[in-house]
């Protein structure tokens, strides 16, 4: 897939607003005044920007509000909707925390499950999808909330929880990446079961339906080739999750601990990249691009 | 309305023969042309004289070989639009309630005015039957001719869509497939009418007729007796051969 | 809630119906308009070509009558040629231009005038202008398109495959395709296979690509180019030796019974040159049409010692020898043995014994009336992948022998002809080439030959014509031979010319074998520093490759803004069971300074006053070409259009109706009479449908005919090269027409010399979607084909370590090509092959110099010859079939390698030409509607 860098951006960064508006929203840390103001601030910013950012790849930006009509059947609709609530509650806490010196303990409560609410409504946006085999697993929202949950807990400055939330984060990575790279195998869809040809002997795609390209190409077809990914996904892991583990067990300080932040949001950018530029979406069955030759490079 | 309806009344679709389908792609341009002109905004087309030339389209025709176990490759046309899937997952996604299924006929449409074009239907869609307008900013897909197949403009005969209308060797069929009764609904279980992907559950109401078998002709005709066996076994010289051919042949009163 | 769309809305203000012309197939079409432009193009549903339905191209037609590309004014060039240099000037300066250059030559020289035409549809009245300009110099393309097929089928059986015939879609039910991959009949092709499949019919395709009609054939022949002969020959042995062949069809309605000459191999003849068969009821010659004989295949004629035998001994006797038994053509033609006998089986089964009879009397033209009409539902079709190899001509001619032995041409479920066909070889003209300066040309430019009194040679056997068409090099070349006109003029051979005139023909690029040379051809000088071809007029109405060699162009409408018509004089819309014939007219006007090149013509035609076109007081008959449809007439009463003549009520003959016009565009843009049930079948033989042929005026006395199995004529310049009459052919030639002008078909390989060492061969293939090189013009139609990698089997991919997009040096015995390759499987093993005519030259049709058709596409022709590898003697031997001339497009060897450092475009690359249009705009949105 080759989506837009605003979804990879909208996608982290209010990944990781949302991980931290939870811990803020359940009093951790127990913030109130100035220190309130500039947590709040960075909670909001990350998610509301990123938000925001995730308007730029529509066609019509201008219509955006119709996309809160759909919450029934619309997991893209209960973001926002869920989004727009966590922010709004969160909100009305922060104005609390902030400016009144005041914890209203169950609006942080309902503000903090909103907040894990909609990265979990984020995450089913992709996981929901049956053309995507990679995302198609409860592995998806577990990765994007325990990546949300842990990244929070670290720009929270909960080294204590961070640690153990980005051990678990770090294992349903790696499980999310060994799960997917066979689950497009295992989906059973096949360039057999897409053609329906399958019965008379091997399908090959022979010529494109077009030699120029098109939206479906350059939006579903492209996938990052093995060996690159394989590098990325190093960086990726080192990056989210080692680096800021290792920086977590030395002495605590305000510039390493925001040096781990730091690291674990590249980090979890590039592996939400790779989320992105590795998932097969199943249409590439049609155009050929999903079956490799036997022996035959992958494409890169 | 971004839910599917429970049922629709009719399930109206196309019915494509990958046996007869020579790959002509006339279906493609004039489903092209009528939803340029027709139905929500042109189909555009990037760079159209240029380098790098694209465009929206709702119909597009594939090619595939396929090896056999035994014998020569075969080479298959393989047409592609919307299936309007009566379990359709790009319908469930959108959410603006653009994309949507007409409870009266089974047609999946997008309505472009609400259309926010964020592309979560084309990502849904297993088939690739959806396409971004890059410069309407909406999303695309076929409308089975909605403007065309109950249009009190055209003559009864026209009320069919565009590519159905134009297929020179009469690969596509339309009708509704939820009435068993139906001629399209007939052929397809006639020929074996196949679902593309069903695997993705989402039960297209368009179906695949399969290519019949091929190059059989070996196996099937008999080159010995009667068919071809000489008149004159011992071949007899030229004269020989001529006068049995003459007594024993259709013509054989001349 | 669901939104409430409008089911209904308004389609358009108006539909005009005129005639399709992205090809030549000529669909009748519906163009929708909205706000005086046209919005959509449907096919129209009463048009006896498409019924309703439209190819790619045609449904494209928005996207070509708006293209960039259209040329805008006349053009004189400014540059060097080539360059694409050009000034826009007035129309009354291009046309005197034009005057001052054409008449010195008509008073003079006419014959310094080459005129040649493309694929366009009115070479009725093209040739009619060329004849009265008095230039031999003319024909259309069918010398390099196939005339192989069209001459074969003439004079085989009085009408052709091309789009002059069909197979019987209704009844037949085995349906043979040899070497087609679109062909001009496009969409009644792919209907009738529709239909037939529907009804679960076999269809057998033999082609060496499997694309196309040939993937969904039901059982495909990956045949040997080149060899399609000997496969047929050999059906036709087996055939034969198991007597499955339709004796009575032979004996009644082919030259099978009639009596050889035992030492001349000329046929008998009575005193009134009746050819003569023996009568089974006396046992004695007779003329082979008198009413009541009963022509006997077996019994010969003694005269003096002398044993005369039939045609058919003689065919007996070449086919069913061993040579052609299919073990021992097996390996050549790459089928195994029980294949060919297993397709002759079913050839013969579906013939003989699913054989059915149509309640339909008819009376023969020996006045015997049968009670029925008995169908063979077996038929074929063929094109040119037959027609386009040196032997091809032999090869279509073995092809009719084989559908006439089992009896099904023109019979229910066979093989039918579309009038004005049938049309035996005698009533066609003879060409002819006499120049009279200052006068019209004594008779028609092409015709058929029946011997070597007709050809065109001088009498020390120099051609006359620039083409050499009709010499002893190419005897029966009945079309022409375009392809040889531009490398004929650069050598003077046989003499200079002074003025090279093209019309919808690009030359300079696809249409022409060795495209590179042929553009140093247009650009060579004299020592004086002049073109060797000192002047050259073109018109065309798109900027395609072909503009930037020509000093004077004539940019003409596109097929929405002029007047045509597709007549029975020329190549109509008929079908087998009725006459039809077809207008196009301006259902928009031009918006930019051009005119249709017709009208262009009669205006120089006027201005120089050439007799046919003006009276003699030098008034002009016809002020442009909508009213020489309507008022020439050919003979009294026949003229370009048969329908609505007199008052409107008259069909084929009738007068000069000043209405005709309207009333065709009143009834949808053509015109069709029926032909009536007794007459649909059997025609050549037919009383009924003779009769009424005579009476709609397509011929002037009914011509019943038998089929030419034992072609006389090919006899007859046999003959002079045995050393018998006045007119011999030079030394040089004498064997070569001994063995190829032989009267009974025969396979041999094409000439090999200098092919060793290249061994694959290479193809191209028409697009379905593409018309030649204009379809790139197409915003639409580009990008399904804006490339065009060469396709290589899976075996040679292997064997050259390929793999798909990497790039491949072609090489053939002529020249080098490097270009992407694509591998595929369902193709014959030694054959590689590409989509025709999608590489560019930077510059043209308005596209940008990047634009992958010039970056990525490519031509086989630059690697094609139109002459052969020298051989050494010093002479030129022409790239084409030695009987008709055809080029030999197919017959191209090659040899690949995998190109060590892929370059980054095909090559070779050509300097960008200048476009005189400039390029086409960033985005299109087009929709004409609000
Ligand atoms: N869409 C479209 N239609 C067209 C045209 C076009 O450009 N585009 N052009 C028109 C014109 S001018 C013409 S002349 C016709 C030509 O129509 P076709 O005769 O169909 O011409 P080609 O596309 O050259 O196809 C030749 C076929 O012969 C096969 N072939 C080559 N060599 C051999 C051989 O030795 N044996 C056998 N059995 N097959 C062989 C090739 O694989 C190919 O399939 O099409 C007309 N129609
Ligand atoms: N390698 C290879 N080469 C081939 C063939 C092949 O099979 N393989 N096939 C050969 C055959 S059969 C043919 S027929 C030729 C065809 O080759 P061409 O006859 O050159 O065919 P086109 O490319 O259609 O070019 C016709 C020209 O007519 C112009 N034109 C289009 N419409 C109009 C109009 O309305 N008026 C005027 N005045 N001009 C117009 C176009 O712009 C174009 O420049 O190619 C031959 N070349
Ligand atoms: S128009 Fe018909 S034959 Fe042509 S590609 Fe489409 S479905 Fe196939
Ligand atoms: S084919 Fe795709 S776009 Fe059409 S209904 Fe099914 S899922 Fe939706
Ligand atoms: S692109 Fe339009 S139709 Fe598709 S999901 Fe988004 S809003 Fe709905
Ligand atoms: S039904 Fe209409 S919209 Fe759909 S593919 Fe056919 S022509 Fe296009
Ligand atoms: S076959 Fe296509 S391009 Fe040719 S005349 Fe018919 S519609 Fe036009
Ligand atoms: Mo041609």
């Amino acid at each position: 897939m080759h989506p837009a860098p605003s979804v990879i951006i909208f996608t982290t960064l209010s990944g990781l607003g949302f991980g931290l508006l939870f811990w803020l929203g359940i009093g951790l840390p127990p913030v109130t005044g100035w220190v309130a103001f500039v947590f709040f601030a960075i909670a909001f910013a990350l998610a509301a920007g990123g938000l925001m950012v995730s308007t730029f790849h529509l066609g019509h930006p201008e219509r955006a509000l119709k996309a809160f009509t759909q919450w029934r059947s619309s997991w893209l609709s209960r973001e926002g909707i869920c989004a727009v609530a966590a922010l709004a509650t969160m909100g009305l806490y922060a104005i609390g925390a902030v400016f009144l010196g005041a914890t209203w303990r169950p609006v942080g409560i309902i503000g903090a499950v909103l907040s894990l609410g909609t990265v979990f409504t984020t995450s089913m946006i992709y996981a929901q999808l049956r053309s995507v085999p990679r995302w198609n697993s409860w592995l998806t929202p577990a990765l994007f909330l325990s990546l949300g949950l842990s990244g929070g807990a670290l720009l929270a400055g909960q080294t204590a929880i961070a640690a153990p939330l980005l051990a678990v984060a770090a294992t349903v990575q790696l499980a999310a990446w060994q799960k997917g790279d066979t689950a497009l195998q295992r989906s059973g869809s096949t360039m057999a079961s897409a053609t329906g040809l399958g019965g008379i002997g091997e399908v090959r795609a022979f010529e494109p339906p077009h030699t120029g390209t098109n939206y479906l190409l350059r939006e579903f077809v492209h996938v990052v080739g093995r060996r690159h990914s394989r590098r990325l996904r190093v960086i990726a892991f080192a990056l989210a999750f080692v680096v800021p583990l290792l920086l977590l067990f030395l002495p605590f300080s305000h510039a390493l601990a925001g040096l781990a932040a730091l690291a674990h949001l590249a980090g979890v950018a590039c592996s939400r990249w790779l989320f992105f530029a590795e998932a097969e979406h199943v249409v590439g069955l049609y155009y050929g691009k999903r079956q490799p030759a036997p022996g035959a490079q992958p494409i890169s | 309305m971004t839910t599917l309806p429970d049922k629709t009344d009719r399930k109206m679709g196309l019915v494509i023969d990958l046996d007869t389908c020579v790959g002509c792609h006339a279906c493609v341009i004039s489903c092209k042309g009528w939803n340029t002109e027709n139905y929500g905004a042109p189909l555009s087309d990037q760079d159209p004289y240029g380098s790098d030339p694209s465009g929206t389209f709702l119909n597009r025709v594939h090619s595939y070989e396929v090896q056999p176990e035994q014998g020569a490759a075969q080479l298959i046309h393989f047409p592609k639009s919307c299936l309007h899937c009566d379990d359709a997952p790009c319908v469930t996604v959108c959410p603006t309630g653009a994309s949507y299924k007409r409870v009266e006929d089974g047609i999946v449409l997008v309505n472009e005015s609400d259309c926010i074009g964020c592309g979560l239907c084309a990502w849904a869609c297993p088939y690739g039957a959806r396409e971004m307008d890059a410069a309407e900013g909406v999303m695309k897909k076929c409308t089975l001719c909605v403007d065309r197949i109950y249009n009190e403009n055209l003559p009864e005969e026209d009320r069919v869509p565009a590519c159905v209308r134009t297929c020179p060797a009469g690969a596509r069929h339309f009708g509704d497939l939820g009435d068993p009764d139906s001629d399209v609904s007939r052929l397809s279980a006639e020929r074996g009418g196949m679902d593309l992907m069903p695997e993705q559950g989402t039960k297209p109401v368009n179906k695949y007729l399969p290519p019949r078998p091929k190059d059989r002709i070996e196996d099937q005709i008999d080159v010995l007796a009667p068919l071809l066996e000489p008149i004159a076994a011992d071949t007899g010289g030229f004269i020989g051969w001529l006068d049995k051919a003459l007594s024993r042949l259709p013509g054989g009163t001349i | 809630m669901q939104p409430v769309i409008d089911t209904s809305p308004k389609v358009s203000d108006e539909v005009r119906k005129t005639t399709c012309y992205m090809c030549a197939c000529r669909c009748g079409i519906n163009v929708h308009m909205k706000d005086g432009k046209v919005a959509y193009i449907e096919g129209n549903r009463d048009h006896p070509v498409n019924k309703g339905v439209l190819c790619a191209k045609g449904s494209a037609g928005i996207m070509q009558v708006n293209a960039p590309s259209r040329l805008r004014a006349p053009l004189k060039r400014v540059g060097p040629r080539g360059s694409g240099e050009f000034e826009e000037i007035s129309w009354d300066e291009a046309i005197s231009t034009a005057v001052g250059w054409l008449n010195e030559l008509h008073e003079t020289a006419p014959h310094k005038l080459a005129f040649f035409t493309g694929r366009d549809q009115s070479q009725s009245f093209t040739s009619f202008w060329a004849q009265n300009f008095g230039t031999p110099n003319y024909a259309a393309h069918g010398g390099f398109c196939s005339v192989n097929m069209a001459a074969a089928g003439i004079y085989t059986m009085g009408g052709a495959f091309w789009e002059f015939g069909q197979p019987d879609w209704d009844h037949t039910k085995l349906f043979m395709l040899f070497g087609v991959a679109e062909d001009h009949d496009s969409n009644p092709i792919k209907m009738g296979i529709g239909k037939i499949k529907a009804r679960g019919a076999r269809v057998i395709g033999v082609n060496p690509i499997r694309t196309g009609y040939n993937a969904v054939a039901d059982d495909w022949v990956g045949i040997t180019p080149g060899t399609d002969g000997l496969f047929i020959l050999s059906m036709i042995h087996v055939l034969m030796k198991a007597g499955r062949i339709d004796l009575d069809y032979l004996g009644r309605y082919t030259n099978a019974p009639v009596l050889v000459d035992a030492d001349t191999g000329l046929l008998l003849r009575d005193a009134d040159d009746k050819p003569l068969v023996i009568d089974r009821a006396s046992g004695k010659p007779a003329p082979f049409d008198r009413p009541g004989v009963s022509p006997d295949l077996s019994a010969t004629h003694e005269v003096d010692g002398v044993t005369h035998r039939p045609v058919f001994h003689h065919m007996a006797e070449r086919y069913l020898s061993e040579d052609y038994a299919p073990e021992a053509v097996a390996e050549r033609c790459g089928i195994p043995a029980p294949r060919i006998r297993a397709i002759a089986a079913e050839l013969a089964r579906v013939a003989f014994d699913e054989a059915f009879e149509i309640e339909r009397e008819w009376t023969d033209f020996r006045g015997e009336t049968h009670k029925t009409m008995t169908g063979r539902p077996v038929s074929f079709h063929a094109m040119r992948g037959i027609s386009a190899h040196a032997n091809g001509f032999q090869t279509c001619r073995a092809l009719h022998i084989l559908q006439i032995i089992l009896g099904t041409v023109e019979v229910p479920g066979g093989f039918r002809f579309k009038p004005p066909y049938p049309k035996p070889v005698e009533a066609h003209p003879t060409p002819h080439s006499g120049r009279r300066p200052g006068r019209p040309l004594n008779g028609p430019h092409l015709g058929f030959p029946r011997g070597p009194e007709d050809l065109q040679v001088d009498d020390a056997g120099k051609p006359n014509r620039i083409d050499k068409a009709f010499s002893w090099e190419n005897p029966m070349s009945v079309h022409g031979l375009m392809h040889m006109v531009i490398s004929n003029a650069r050598a003077g051979d046989p003499y200079h010319i002074d003025t090279l005139f093209l019309y919808m023909a690009n030359m300079s690029w696809n249409s022409s074998m060795n495209s590179s040379g042929v553009m140093e051809m247009l650009t060579a000088r004299n020592d004086d520093g002049g073109y060797v071809i000192p002047r050259i007029i073109y018109s065309d109405a798109y900027s395609s490759e072909m503009v930037a060699y020509a000093d004077l162009i004539l940019p003409d409408t596109t097929y929405l803004e002029r007047h045509d018509c597709i007549s029975l004089l020329d190549r109509p819309i008929c079908e087998a069971d009725a006459a039809a014939d077809a207008i196009r007219w301006p259902v928009i006007e031009p918006d930019r300074d051009v005119r249709g090149f017709q009208s262009v013509l009669i205006e120089l035609a006027n201005r120089m006053s050439l007799p046919g076109f003006t009276d003699a007081d030098g008034t002009p008959k016809w002020t442009d070409y909508a009213n020489y449809i309507v008022n020439h007439e050919r003979r009294p009463g026949i003229g370009p259009l048969a329908g609505f003549r007199g008052t409107g009520d008259k069909v084929g003959r009738g007068e000069v109706n000043p209405e005709q016009l309207n009333r065709y565009i009143e009834n949808g843009g053509f015109f069709v009479e029926h032909i009536p049930e007794a007459a649909q079948y059997y025609k050549p033989w037919n009383t009924a449908y003779q009769d009424w042929a005579v009476g709609l005026g397509l011929f002037e006395s009914p011509q019943p005919y038998l089929f030419q199995l034992y072609s006389e004529p090919m006899r007859r310049f046999q003959r002079a090269a045995e050393g018998h009459g006045d007119r011999q052919p030079p030394e040089h030639l004498r064997d070569r027409i001994r063995t190829h002008l032989d009267p009974l078909p025969f396979w041999s390989d094409t000439d090999q010399t200098g092919n060793a060492g290249f061994t694959v061969t290479a193809l191209t293939q028409r697009p379905m979607a593409m018309y030649h090189s204009w379809g790139s013009q197409n915003a639409w139609l580009r990008q399904l084909h804006g490339r065009n990698p060469l396709y290589v089997p899976t075996k040679l991919m292997r064997e050259h370590g390929l793999s798909d997009g990497d790039w491949a040096r072609v090489t053939s015995p002529h020249g080098e090509i490097t270009v992407p390759v694509m591998e595929m499987a369902a193709l014959n093993e030694n054959t590689v092959w590409t989509w025709n005519a999608i590489g560019k030259r930077k510059g043209a049709w308005a596209l940008d110099e990047e634009a992958p058709e010039a970056t990525q596409g490519f031509l086989l022709n630059h690697l094609i010859h139109e002459l052969l590898p020298p051989k050494g003697d010093g002479l030129r031997w022409a790239n084409s079939d030695p009987v008709t001339g055809q080029a030999a497009w197919f017959d191209l060897k090659v040899r690949i390698e995998k190109a060590d450092a892929p370059p980054d475009e095909s090559q070779p690359v050509f300097a960008p030409i200048d476009s005189p249009v400039g390029t086409g705009p960033k985005e299109l949105r087009w929709k004409v509607g609000k």
